[in-house]
């Protein structure tokens, strides 16, 4: 099976290129993209990416696989076509081979102030919900931070220090609608800007690309009615 | 929150909810003028000066105007922010468009004021 990977190292390489790699798969396996990576790493041992869970759950080994933004670790091989092309996640810069530079899009999930904010005097045991309050979180909890869904919107591309992108507005809207949380109008007043929310332009691909199936359009969608409600 | 001068609306949702109104006008407005057009058969200029003599048909040309202005200011500040990392392009660029659009709104009420 053949591979073509980008491969930088800042520090000796003057531009990136792509390497090709040639696998024998054995018949009838059918294993994860991330299974070969790591036997093509034992061909060349300087072949730099990240993973740690190896089955979806970390969110480490994000990079675009045949043009479309994914997990090594849960990419069979068998879905793809070869040549197989690896890159890193666009958008971001490159430290070396597949591993990027995240801060960009650290720095806007710390903008959305990611956990529960309560001003009230806190009860003697603990905050309780309703079975129906806590379904709210789902499609929205189980985000894993891969960064998949940013990297692939090119409103993010273009303003990733301006843009709260589709994975932190995702989460924004975990913490807006979450019933314990107080401080929703703050959260609210933070977003009304026209960088934060609104340079969403719905083009989906954040929906498109993401290894746990969320949604994160749906969520821009609702954040955009609360400001809408708030402000109107 | 991310602060921006040039921008049309104080908010991100101001900025949304004028680009929607706006829509909205330019389309009825267009219905409008080909609803004119079409059934009129024989658009003569007198009938064209007729049409825009009446005090309904200023006040709607305006409203389109604005809207047309509004919509682009809006539009090409967001293109611009988007496509023109360069701070001397973009500034220049915003400038160009919010002087134009500023230009064409004075020269529509000249125009709307003589008829
Ligand atoms: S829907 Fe919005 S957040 Fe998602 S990729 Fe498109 S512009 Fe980006
Ligand atoms: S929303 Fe999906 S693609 Fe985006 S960071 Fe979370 S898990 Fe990854
Ligand atoms: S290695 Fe953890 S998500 Fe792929």
């Amino acid at each position: 099976m053949k591979f073509s990977i980008y491969r930088y190292n800042p520090e000796t390489d003057k531009k990136p290129y792509m390497q090709e790699f040639d696998l024998e798969v054995p018949e009838g396996s059918d294993m994860m993209l991330l299974d070969a990576m790591l036997l093509l790493k034992d061909q060349d041992a300087t072949l730099s990416f990240r993973r740690s869970c190896r089955e979806g759950v970390c969110g480490s080994d994000g990079m675009s696989i045949n043009g479309k933004n994914g997990l090594a670790c849960i990419t069979p091989l068998s879905s793809l076509k070869t040549p197989i092309v690896v890159r890193p996640l666009p958008g971001l810069p490159v430290v070396r081979d597949l591993v990027v530079d995240m801060t960009q899009f650290y720095k806007q999930y710390e903008k959305i102030k990611p956990y529960l904010i309560t001003n009230d005097e806190p009860p003697a045991k603990e905050r309780l919900q309703s079975p129906e309050e806590r379904a709210k979180l789902d499609g929205l909890y189980e985000c894993i931070l891969c960064a998949c869904c940013s990297t692939s919107c090119p409103s993010f591309w273009w303003n990733p220090d301006k843009f709260v992108g589709p994975s932190g507005l995702l989460q924004a809207y975990r913490f807006l609608i979450d019933s314990r949380d107080t401080e929703t109008d703050e959260r609210l007043a933070d977003l009304d800007d026209a960088y934060s929310v609104f340079r969403c332009r719905g083009i989906m691909n954040c929906v498109d690309v993401c290894p746990k199936g969320l949604n994160p359009t749906q969520a821009i969608g609702h954040i955009r009615s609360m400001l809408l409600k708030r402000g109107v | 929150m991310v602060a921006t001068v040039t921008s049309l609306g104080r908010s991100g949702l101001h900025d949304w909810i004028i680009q929607r109104l706006s829509a909205v006008i330019m389309l009825a407005y267009t219905l409008y003028l080909t609803y004119f057009v079409i059934s009129t058969g024989d658009v003569t200029a007198a009938a064209w000066q007729a049409l825009f003599a009446t005090t309904f048909m200023k006040v709607f040309s305006l409203l389109a105007l604005g809207s047309i202005v509004m919509h682009a200011w809006i539009g090409l500040w967001i293109v611009s922010t988007d496509y023109m990392p360069k701070l001397a392009i973009r500034m220049a660029f915003q400038a160009f468009v919010i002087i134009m659009c500023l230009a064409l709104m004075i020269w529509g009420i000249q125009i709307l004021w003589s008829i």
